[in-house]
This record gives C-alpha cells, structure tokens and sequence, in this order.
C-alpha cells in the first residue's frame, strides 16, 4: 500500500506540525473515509472548526499521522460515520457544537446538546435554543420477556454522571445504550481566546485523573506549532510525572476492579500503593495529582535533588508488596471466575475502533502513544508495550499489571539518566498563525490535542479523550453478560465521562 | 492470602491521626447546622457524593478518604449509594446545565435534615468553567450550601477536616 500521504490529494496547510494537514473535497473526504472503513487506516479524532470538519487519520503500517480537512460552505460534510461506526459519536458531536450536517450520518439525534442550553451550535453559528426539548428515542428493542433497566445519571458510587440504558432478558443483558454529556462543561469554547497559561490550565482539567497526560498533549502540540525545543531534564521530569501518574491509576483500577469483584483486600492494598504514589507525586512536584506541572516550554518547577531518593524509595516499597498482590489476584479463584471470560472484546472491534490503553491491548492491539508516533524521552528508553488477546476483565488487568512493572523500569531509567539543566524555556507566541498536533499516552490511551495558536493565544483546541474510542465498545463488551457484572465490565474499562463530554 | 493478612496484622497501622478541625469553616457553619438535628443523627453521618460536572479529580481525593490512611468510616461517616440513605451531599465540580435537573431531584430525594457541601474551586463559583454556556456556575447556585471545602482537588486531609468540622459543630 502506497505511503498514506501518497494516497490523499489536497492542498497542503503551511504551518501545521509535526504532520501535514490537507485540505481535500468531498470526494477526496469520502475516500479517506472508505480507507478507515477498508481498516487501512485508523481515525485519531474527528473534529469541528469555523466552516470545516478536520479529521486526524493513521497509518500505523507506514507509521504515518495525517490532517484531513473538508471545508462546509453550506453547513454539510459527507458523513464518516456511514461508512466507519467510530466517527458517528464525534459527528454527531460536530453537529451539536457547530452546526454542521454530517450527511447521511446514521445518527441523527442529539450527543452533547442535552436540550439544557440557551444557545444552539455553541462554538458554530449561535442561534438561541428552542423552548422545549425534544424526547431522546433510544434504539428499539423488540422480543419477549425483555424489559429495561435506566441507570444514572446519578449512579451509586463515587463516580462521574452518565445514563446507561440496559435492556435485559432475565439476568442477561441483549443491549447496552448509553447516553453521555452530562458534564459537558464547554472546555473548548473555553479554550477559544484563552491565553496558553489558561488553555494549559484547562487541558489538565479535562480529565482530572489523566491530568499529566492531557498537559503533555497540550504542551506537545504548542511546541510543534512553535517549533519550541524542551530543555532534556524537562523532557525527562515530564516521563516520570505520566509514569507515577500511570502507576497512581493502575494500582487505583486494580483495586476498585477487585473491588467490583467483591475482593475487598486487593481495594485496600492496592489503595496503600496508590497513596504512596500520590504522596510522593506531591512531595517531589507539590500536587498529588501534578496539575499544572507539565507547562508549554517543560515543567512548572524543578523537584530539586531530593526527588531521585524520594521515587526510588517509592519504588522499592513497590517492587516489594505488588508481586505478592498480583500473586494473590492470580491464585484466588472466586476472583478469576469473575473476571475471566467476563465482558470479552473481540480483536477486530478493538482495532476497528482504534482502542487505546488497556481496551485495546487487551484485545490484540498494541498501540502506544509512546512508541508512535513516539516522543522523547521513550525513544531513548527501553520498554515494551505488553498484548494480550482473550479480551476479557482479565486480561484488562493483566495488561495494567504488566504496565505496573513496565512504568516501575522505566522510571528505573528516568532516575539514572535524569539529566541536569533548565526546566522550562519561554514560550513567545508571535501573532502569527500556527497550526499543532499533540498526543500523550495516558493510563486509559492516547490522549490528541490539535490547536491553532493565532494572534499570541490559542483560537481552537480540540482535545480528544481515548474514551471516545472505547465507550462504544463497552456496549459491545457487556452483551451476553450478565447485569451484575456490568460494574465489573464498566471498571475494566473506566472510561472517562468527563475527557468525553468535554 | 493469609500472609498478607497476617502482615497486616503484625504492622503497626496505616492510619493518621485525625486533623483539627477549621476555624473558618466552623464559622461558615454556625448558622445552619441545628443542635437539635445535631443531637438526633449523633456522631454518624451518610454521605452521597453527588458529581454534576467535575473534572473527576475531586472524585480521586474522595475516594482516598477510604483508603487505610484517611479511614473515613471510624470518625462514623460513611459513604452510601443512594440520596435517600444520605444525610449529607457532597458536590463537586461546577454545575453543568445538563446536570441541574438531576442535581435537583437527588437534593429533593435526601431526607431531612441535611447538610450539602460544596467541594472543590468550581464548586465555589465554577472556577476555571466559569462564563461557559454550558455551566451554571456553583453548586449554590442550583442548592443551598452548608460548607464549601476548596482546593483543585481539596487534599484528603482537607476533606476530613472540613467533614470533621462538620460533625462537631
């Protein structure tokens, strides 16, 4: 197959980075969409601008990324979705903030626009919203002795907002519908005008466990699209931050994934490592979390010397109480009959959709950030990114297991290559007008931020959540399932509701 | 498993002393909390952690509050699943306007007397979501608040002082 920038024609973009952005018809729009559809490539993100729809597309044989453009000067754009199921969330999206017309799209309803605005088309032509909402038709389900059971918004535990539709036939469950953008908080219209201080502000509260990783996309695309060189001890205190941030949310899933199983120990231990994470995140970048420390430029602060003890210690604790943790998940069978063979993923779903993280390498695709496109310091460090192909629960927690020990080496290597230096340089955003791309792998995947940085502050930003790709999947995962494993399912994959409903 | 259990055992424990509480939040306080409804529910409160539009980094230092160095439920606060069990609402995150209505109806399903309290900076007025189309703004903006506890998220330890001062006010 012919390289994918080989394959599109259009006019070329100047000054979009680090890949090239083309701006093609409707033909040229439809045959990159029979490409996705062909599953010769892999849709990144799919998104709206002020008249236009851009898609971001992926080679992975030639390890190409690609910016597609299709320009909407009647408010229309041919449909991705009708051909490649992953787009039709992300249009639908389009047609709710921008007013755009996917057509043909075999969705029709509303995604974000819950009917609770004052205004329609937020971020495209604002026209005020009509007085009465509209009831929201989910898909029919016809058979006998099926009934539904509506969950949520509000749900039972400690978590986001979203409303799952199942319908059931006795215990099992024929259909799984959700309905998202409960917390759509309008991040990118936010963003628009924002000066980079507070669009890099924003970035890291889209999703508040993957904060590191959203401010390193960020980061990634202003500095593509100022062509900004990191100083390398940034560059490397940026790896440790998304490790320990990796680390604090592995040990957090494992847990509460056990927990979901009735195992309440794994919780309870598994909540010590993650603790121990969180504290010494804190005490070495002065956030348990470590918002606001990836900045455009590098790092807000410099941890100092005592920093390099500090995770090492951590480490050592790690390495001495998790093997007997994973020992314990992999040798209690009440355990391992809950989670094996529960809520499978089918390889080809995975890959169909492009799932990141732990979805997809646990269902056969190995996709990391990391490694492609790839950016440093991983270039420069050694680690593999582990596969495995049943699909289930539990191959969803040995891939986060094996993660664990991959994040434990790598910073391994951080600590014993941490070079010296600067942290940060100055970032001096000329009013021209600049184009980037970014992506960062977070625990759950690859997290994309595409920009255009216009008169010093940012004019659009898209930031693309991985969950986008592994929502839809979940309702795939959990049919045939029984009800009472949904929460065991649902926490396998612990999609983000707020990095989706933006 | 019997190791680990017997480690646990042998160890001195994890858990922290508890945290003074605030000054400025029993102030914040003194006005609505009632002795009376005090004296009735005791020293034990159910908490229904209610998320209308947070990032879900609040919801990450509420979940550590049960985790074996906060240990919420011996100061006899515990967390329940549903509004109708709850004595207290604990809100994150700055409203959205898509989740106002569901808001409303899980303040209007907890009995009285209750006591919410706003968690987090957007709780406050929105914070850094403020002036968006699609946010209301704070959590007193759609439900009468008790006590605010800021911080992006509030640190556990800040948690349990501000749950604590409640308890004891």
């Amino acid at each position: 197959m012919a390289a994918l920038l080989d394959t599109i024609e259009g006019r070329k973009i100047a000054g979009h980075h680090p890949c090239p952005r083309l701006v093609v018809d409707e033909d040229g729009w439809r045959f990159a969409a029979s490409q996705l559809s062909a599953g010769h490539w892999t849709l990144l993100g799919l998104w709206g601008d002020t008249g236009a729809v851009h898609m971001a597309v992926l080679d992975e044989g030639a390890r190409e990324i690609a910016v597609v453009t299709v320009l909407c000067p009647h408010g229309r754009f041919p449909s991705v979705g009708a051909l490649h199921p992953p787009a039709i969330r992300l249009e639908c999206a389009v047609r709710d903030l921008y007013g755009l017309e996917p057509v043909d799209s075999p969705d029709t309803r509303p995604w974000l626009d819950l009917g609770f605005w004052d205004v329609q088309h937020p971020l495209g032509e604002r026209r005020d919203a009509p007085a009465r909402r509209a009831l929201y038709p989910f898909l029919p389900t016809v058979g006998e002795g099926l009934h539904q059971i509506p969950v949520g918004p509000v749900h039972a535990g400690i978590i986001e907002p979203g409303h799952f539709r199942f319908t059931a036939n006795g215990e099992t469950v024929v259909r799984l519908e959700q309905r998202l953008g409960y917390v759509h908080k309008g991040i990118e219209a936010l963003m628009a005008g924002a000066t980079l201080d507070t669009a890099a502000r924003l970035a890291g509260r889209t999703s508040g466990d993957s904060t590191v990783a959203y401010a390193l996309a960020f980061a990634h695309a202003v500095e593509a699209a100022m062509n900004v060189d990191v100083p390398p001890r940034a560059i490397y205190l940026r790896a440790l931050m998304a490790e320990l941030e990796r680390l604090a949310n592995h040990f957090g899933d494992v847990g509460a994934i056990c927990n979901d199983a009735s195992f309440s120990l794994m919780h309870a231990q598994c909540g010590i490592l993650r603790e121990k994470t969180l504290r010494a995140a804190q005490s070495c970048f002065g956030h348990r979390l470590m918002m606001d420390a990836v900045v455009p430029g590098g790092v807000a602060r410099d941890p100092g010397a005592g920093c390099v003890a500090e995770v090492a210690a951590l480490l050592e604790e790690v390495r001495r109480l998790f093997p007997k943790l994973v020992e314990l998940y992999d040798n209690t069978a009440s355990l391992q009959d809950r989670t094996a063979t529960t809520g499978v993923l089918r390889g080809e779903l995975a890959r169909q959709f492009g799932a990141g993280g732990y979805v997809g390498r646990a269902s056969g695709r190995a996709f990391d950030a990391r490694k492609m496109p790839g950016y440093p310091p991983y270039d420069r460090l050694d680690f593999e990114v582990p596969v495995f192909d049943a699909g289930d629960v539990n191959a969803r927690v040995w891939v986060r297991i094996r993660e664990v020990e991959q994040s434990l080496a790598l910073i391994d290597q951080i600590l014993r290559r941490l070079p010296a230096g600067a942290v940060r340089v100055a970032i001096d955003p000329n009013g021209e007008v600049r184009e980037g791309l970014g992506m960062a792998e977070a625990f759950r995947g690859d997290v994309l931020v595409w920009m255009r940085l216009e008169g010093g502050r940012v004019a659009r930003c898209h930031l693309r959540d991985p969950s986008w790709f592994q929502w839809p999947l979940l309702e795939a995962a959990i049919e045939g399932n029984i009800v009472a494993d949904f929460p065991l399912c649902n926490k396998s994959f612990n999609c983000s509701y707020s990095g989706h409903d933006l | 498993m019997r190791r680990i259990l017997f480690d646990s055992l042998m160890r001195r424990p994890l858990t922290e002393a508890a945290p003074v509480k605030d000054e400025e939040m029993l102030a914040e306080l003194g006005a609505s909390v009632e002795r009376a409804a005090r004296r009735r529910l005791g020293r034990s409160l159910s908490i229904r952690e209610v998320d209308p539009g947070s990032c879900n980094g609040c919801e990450l230092e509420i979940h550590a509050l049960n985790n074996a160095f906060y240990d919420l439920e011996r100061f006899g606060l515990h967390f329940v699943a549903s509004p109708r069990h709850a004595d207290v609402l604990l809100v994150t995150g700055p409203v959205t306007r898509n989740m106002r209505e569901a808001l409303e109806r899980t303040y209007n399903a907890t009995p009285d007397p209750k006591w919410v309290v706003a968690v987090g900076d957007c709780a406050v007025d929105g914070g850094i979501f403020s002036g968006s189309y699609a946010v209301i703004g704070g959590v007193s903006g759609v439900v009468p608040v008790d006590l605010h506890i800021r911080g992006c998220p509030p640190r556990p330890t800040q948690l349990l002082k501000g749950l604590l001062t409640l308890l004891e006010a």
